[in-house]
This record gives C-alpha cells, sequence and structure tokens, in this order.
C-alpha cells in the first residue's frame, strides 16, 4: 500500500513537473539590413541596436526564448526580396524588422503584405509606405523622408528667421521628399527658394553646384547621407561658403553615423530629426552609455532605429504572453504596443502605421573635443501629416523633383 | 566671367584626377590589351592605406608613397601569377580582375569597416586663393599642377628614354618586340604595377577632397573608363586629352543643366566612338 501511493505520488510529482516545464519553441524573428557593400556600416549600426535590446532582454519575452535570423540584403532590392522569401518560407519566421534603403522596402513591402507577416521599418522613410501605398502589415517605427522637414521649414522662417534659400540635396526620393517637405511650409509661411540644385549619388566633386551658391542667400538647405555629406560640408568650407552661408538641412547631413569623421567645418549645421546623439534625457544617456560601452561606437540615429524599433515587437509578445502564432493578433498588439523609455523620446503609432514623435532641431557643437548634434529646440508631437488633413493630403501627389 | 573662371578650374581638378586614374589603366590596356575592372580598387586602396599610414605618422608624403609601393607590389602580383595565365584570352583576363575587384572590395570592408573618411589637408595648402569673385581653393591647383607633372614626366619616359622605346614596341607588335630580346613578360608586369601605382597615387590625392568609402571603387571606374574609351584605349596622349574633354565636359554640363548629368558624361563617349571607334588618338 505505502509502496503505491509513493508510487503514485511520484508519478504526479513527474507529470506535474512535466507540465511546468512544457519548453515552448522559441519565437523566430527574421531581421534584414545591409551588411555588405556601400551602406554596409549603416546596416550594421542597425543591427547593434537591436542586439543590445535583445542582450538586455536576454533573448527572452513572454516566457518564450527568441531567435534572430539575420540576412544581409545588401541594399539591393531584388536580394531584399530573395532573403525575405527566405526568412518567410524556409525559416518561418513569427514577424520581421528591416531594411535599410527604402528601395528594398518598397520592393518586399507588397510581398510582406501577401504573406500577412507583422514586420516594423525602422529607416526606411519613403513617404508612401504609409501613405498612399501602405500595408496594415508594416508599422514603420522610423520616420517619413518628409515629417522632419514639414515643421523646420516654419522653424527655418520664424526661428532661424530665414527669407531666401537655395537647397542642394541628392537626387532620389528621400532628397524629393524631404526638400519637398520643406519646401511647402518654408513657401507658405512666406519664405522664397531661389534655386533647387539635384545632385546625382554618383557626384563627389561638388565644385560645379558649389560655384552656383549665391553669396547673398540666408541660408542653404542640404540633404545628404554618409560619404556625401562629409565630401559636401568638408568643399564647401574649401570653397569658403562656410562663413558666408549658414547650411542647414535634413538630420542625415550630420548624423553620428558620419560626424566623427568631420571636423570643423560641421559645426554651426543646423538639421533636424527625430532623433540625436546627444539628446539630454535620462533614457537615451542610459542608452548611449550602454551602446558605446557594447560596440565603442557614438549612436547614430540608425543605432537608435532598432533599438526602438525592436521594443515595439518585444512588447507586444509580452501582452501576449509569447503566443504570438496567430497573425492578426499579433500585428494588432504590436499596432497597440506603446513602448515607453524610448530613447528619441515618446512615441505614439497612427492609424496609418506611422510615429508621432518629437523632431529635433540640432546645432553642430564641439563639445570636450567631440562634435555633437546639440539640441537647441524640441518640436513636439509632430505627425507624418502635420498640421493637413490626412485625407486632403494624400489626394495631393507624392513631393517629387 | 567669374563664373567661366570657376568653372574652368574646377574643370581642370576633375582632369588632373581622372588622367592619373586613366594613364595607368590606358597603359595596361596598350601592353597587355587588358580591360582591367580591378583599377578602381587600385584608387581605393590607394586611399586605405595612405589612411592608415597617415594616422600614424601624420605625413601625407609617407602615405603617399606607402600607397604607391604596396599597390603596384599588389599589381605586379596580380599580373604575374593570375592575369598572365591567361596570356591572350581577354575576355577571362577581364573576368578575374572582375573578381579580384570584389576580392578588395570585401576585405576593404572587412579590414577597414565602412565608415567614410577624409585624408587631412597638408596644412601648407590649406585655405583658397581668392581674387575677386574667384575663390578657388590651394590644395586644388596643387592637384593640377602634381598632375602636369606626372603627365610630364610618362611623356619624357615614354619617348625619351630606352624603356619608353621597348614600351612602344611591345605596345605596337608583342611578338616582334619578343623576337628582338624584348623581355615582354616583365615589361608587362612592370607597367601593370607602375598603372596600379599611379591610380594609388591619384587616390591619395583626392583624399582630402573625395575621401574614402566602400563602393568607391565602383563609383571612379566608369569615368575612368570614359576617359580612356573617348581618348584611345592604349594611348597616352589620349589619356590627357580625353581627361580634359571629360573633366571639362563633365564639369559644365553638371553646372549647367544639373538634371542630364549623366548624359552630358556620356554624350562624348558616344559620339566619338560613333565617328571615330578607336578613339581620339587610338589605333585599330
Amino acid at each position: 500500500m505505502k509502496r503505491t501511493i509513493l508510487a503514485i505520488a511520484l508519478v504526479c510529482a513527474a507529470a506535474i513537473a512535466f507540465a511546468q516545464t512544457p519548453e515552448r519553441p522559441p519565437i523566430k524573428i527574421g531581421f534584414m539590413v545591409p551588411l555588405s557593400g556601400a551602406n554596409a556600416q549603416n546596416g550594421r549600426d542597425i543591427l547593434n541596436g537591436f542586439l543590445l535590446l535583445l542582450e538586455e532582454a536576454g533573448y527572452q519575452a513572454g516566457g518564450r526564448r527568441i531567435q534572430l535570423i539575420v540576412e544581409d540584403d545588401e541594399g539591393i532590392p531584388a536580394v531584399g526580396l530573395t532573403k525575405a522569401r527566405k526568412l518567410v518560407e524556409r525559416d518561418q519566421v513569427h514577424m520581421m524588422g528591416g531594411p535599410l534603403l527604402a528601395s528594398s522596402a518598397y520592393a518586399i513591402a507588397p510581398y510582406i503584405h501577401a504573406q500577412q507577416i507583422p514586420m516594423v521599418y525602422p529607416v526606411a522613410s519613403g513617404d508612401d509606405l504609409t501613405q498612399r501605398r501602405r500595408s496594415k502589415w508594416i508599422v514603420r517605427t522610423g520616420y517619413t523622408s518628409s515629417q522632419p522637414n514639414h515643421p523646420f521649414g516654419e522653424y527655418a522662417y520664424h526661428t532661424l528667421g530665414h527669407r531666401r534659400i537655395a537647397t542642394i540635396a541628392l537626387d532620389y526620393a528621400f532628397g524629393w521628399e524631404s526638400v519637398g517637405g520643406f519646401e511647402r511650409t518654408f513657401l507658405e509661411q512666406g519664405g522664397q527658394i531661389t534655386k533647387k540644385l539635384w545632385v546625382p549619388l554618383s557626384v563627389h566633386d561638388f565644385a560645379p553646384y558649389l560655384a552656383q551658391v549665391s553669396r547673398d542667400l540666408d541660408a542653404v538647405y542640404v540633404l545628404f547621407i554618409g560619404r556625401t555629406a562629409l565630401q559636401f560640408l568638408r568643399q564647401y568650407q574649401e570653397y569658403g561658403l562656410k562663413d558666408r552661408v549658414p547650411v542647414i538641412g535634413m538630420g542625415t547631413t550630420t548624423d553620428e553615423h558620419v560626424l566623427p569623421a568631420m571636423g570643423d567645418e560641421a559645426i554651426g549645421v543646423t538639421t533636424a530629426l527625430h532623433y540625436s546623439g546627444a539628446l539630454d534625457t535620462p533614457a537615451n544617456r542610459t542608452f548611449s552609455a550602454a551602446y558605446r560601452a557594447r560596440f565603442k561606437r557614438v549612436p547614430s540615429y540608425y543605432s537608435e532605429s532598432m533599438y526602438s524599433g525592436g521594443k515595439w515587437l518585444l512588447t507586444a509578445i509580452e501582452a501576449l504572453k509569447g503566443n504570438v502564432e496567430n497573425r492578426d493578433v499579433l500585428l494588432d498588439a504590436i499596432r497597440q504596443a506603446q513602448p515607453t523609455g524610448l530613447p528619441r523620446g515618446p512615441v505614439t503609432i497612427d492609424e496609418y502605421g506611422n510615429p508621432v514623435e518629437n523632431i529635433y532641431v540640432r546645432r553642430v557643437e564641439r563639445v570636450n573635443g567631440v562634435l555633437q548634434n546639440t539640441v537647441i529646440a524640441t518640436l513636439p508631437n509632430v505627425s507624418q501629416f502635420w498640421k493637413y488633413n490626412p485625407v486632403d493630403y494624400l489626394k495631393q501627389p507624392l513631393y517629387a523633383r | 566671367m567669374t563664373y567661366l573662371i570657376t568653372q574652368t578650374l574646377n574643370g581642370l581638378f576633375s582632369a588632373a584626377l581622372l588622367f592619373l586614374i586613366a594613364s595607368g589603366l590606358t597603359l595596361a590596356f596598350g601592353v597587355m590589351k587588358i580591360v582591367n575592372i580591378a583599377h578602381g580598387s587600385f584608387y581605393m586602396l590607394g586611399v586605405y592605406i595612405a589612411y592608415t599610414v597617415i594616422l600614424r605618422t601624420q605625413s601625407l608624403l609617407l602615405g603617399a608613397a606607402a600607397a604607391i609601393v604596396v599597390v603596384s607590389a599588389l599589381g605586379f602580383v596580380m599580373q604575374r601569377f593570375f592575369l598572365r595565365r591567361f596570356g591572350n584570352d581577354p575576355l577571362a583576363q577581364m573576368m578575374m580582375t572582375m573578381g579580384f575587384a570584389l576580392l578588395f572590395r570585401d576585405a576593404t570592408l572587412m579590414i577597414w569597416g565602412g565608415d567614410p573618411f577624409t585624408l587631412q589637408y597638408p596644412g601648407w595648402l590649406r585655405g583658397s586663393m581668392e581674387a575677386g569673385d574667384v575663390v578657388f581653393p590651394y590644395y586644388r591647383l596643387f592637384v593640377i599642377v602634381v598632375a602636369a607633372l606626372v603627365g610630364v614626366a610618362l611623356w619624357a619616359i615614354n619617348e625619351k628614354t630606352l624603356l619608353g622605346a621597348r614600351l612602344r614596341a611591345t605596345v605596337d607588335d608583342p611578338e616582334m618586340a619578343s623576337a628582338m630580346g624584348i623581355n615582354v613578360t616583365l615589361l608587362s608586369g612592370l607597367v601593370f604595377a607602375a598603372g596600379a601605382g599611379l591610380a594609388a597615387f591619384g587616390g591619395v590625392m583626392g583624399g582630402p577632397i573625395l575621401g574614402g568609402y566602400a563602393g568607391l571603387d565602383f563609383d571612379l571606374l566608369p569615368l575612368a573608363f570614359v576617359v580612356v574609351i573617348v581618348g584611345g584605349m592604349g594611348s597616352l596622349k589620349g589619356a590627357f586629352v580625353g581627361s580634359l574633354v571629360v573633366g571639362m565636359i563633365d564639369n559644365y554640363g553638371k553646372a549647367l543643366v544639373p538634371e542630364l548629368s549623366y548624359f552630358t558624361l556620356f554624350a562624348p563617349m558616344i559620339l566619338v566612338l560613333a565617328l571615330k571607334p578607336t578613339g581620339l588618338y587610338g589605333r585599330a
């Protein structure tokens, strides 16, 4: 008798122990950015931010282990599509994050939509991804190209006091949409744009354009990125323009991915973006310190993008207690997630799947010998539609040349 | 008038840089009929090597010397142990240079990472010359002068020395030159190495303005090819004239009709190819 009871007790104990460790399979997150080719470093920054977040979470959320599957999309749209297929069909990921370039983002969007995979876009900023060609399966956690520029156009007119401006920007959608947004609000205030110069992406020598900058302008609005930003500001100073016509522009021009390589030529350049590495808030100080310690680099807006973007995924997984198998439920959870403590400040996602967030006006200064984007103004709660009615806004064509 | 002077000086600078790159490309083609897709990589490697040396020594001169030596050696090895195996098969050689270009590109990314950088100006060349409304940076003037000197030196070697005579003989008829006792294989290796070194030197000269970044190699290669095709493949004089033509047209094209900047760059090439398929100074 005693034995029987003991045996039953043992079986029960074993059954309970067994039931308590229902080792559920890991949640798979697919992630793609360029890790080779010309945009490799930017892609690496985005990935690093995500890695930092996952490490802080111990690769766990909602009681389940998280498995990250990383693919290199090489910055080529066709490759991106192939890699997206691989992640969805072979790896059977539950959700995705990426890519970097708007071209890749547009290329994979129809596929993601058809496959119904919840995905966050941390960086790709093509306006129409969350406007005229939006998909409910794609939640952007970054910004639209025109988003920082709408308020910045008004800021340039009223606060900076500029009246006559010329623009010099890279000749592709990112440039057109950014300049378009700036131009719209700047003209509405009564400003004047005397000349719009479009620079091909392959350009190295900006001399032919610099010779056309009239020295009686109030400012030049520029949009550059990566090495073009470095070359442009260097050559702008070389031609003696720096002390005569101030440079304002899109935040990528002085973003921390290229700022450490710059010299005094960058000082005083005033730009707008939804993040600054020098943003002086507790959340950003913590993030910045952790990122520097882990990767020995200053965080750029790319680094912050997926650290924050990943929080939408983790918050949703927590809310569902790890039950992410139903995609409709997962998508709702991602859209309703309201992660807090983001380095860039408070963010909400609008019904079109794009953030409403702070835009920071930043001026490059040298602090303790290091260049940084000092925040000189915070423009709160900026929507992708600015002050316009979304329905009317979407009836207008996309900003173009 | 100010505008004309400024833009012409800008055009001369473009031409100077193009000449440094294209002269090596055209030399290699002249002697070996190799269409070297890795030529842009030589330029890029030049900047990166100089960058590493300059970080440690603060000397542009040392950086340039290191870049030339290392990249020339690389070019020599590449020609000697790989390209030569495909003696008379230009297509195989071209594909091999393409492979090397991709190899160099990924190696650069692995060694130096993908962050862009620029080289520091030498202290005595900082600042700009100002005459009335014409502003032109000293460093760009310096590059124009250097490229002109390199041009004169190349011309003198080619026309006035025994080495140059052998070189010209080899360009004209490699088999006959070989029969006359000229060591064509060694000469080919040396010319290829010199071309690589010139490209690396071009990279260093352009470094303070264009800098180095991932993708630089394939950004510059098409320009060098346009120059060589306009000037005539294999002709040094062609590279000189081609650089001037392309540098000026490209610069004025970008200044006057920026939306058509690709068109204005490639239009002269198509025109020359249509009227004189061998290029201005090329031989059939």
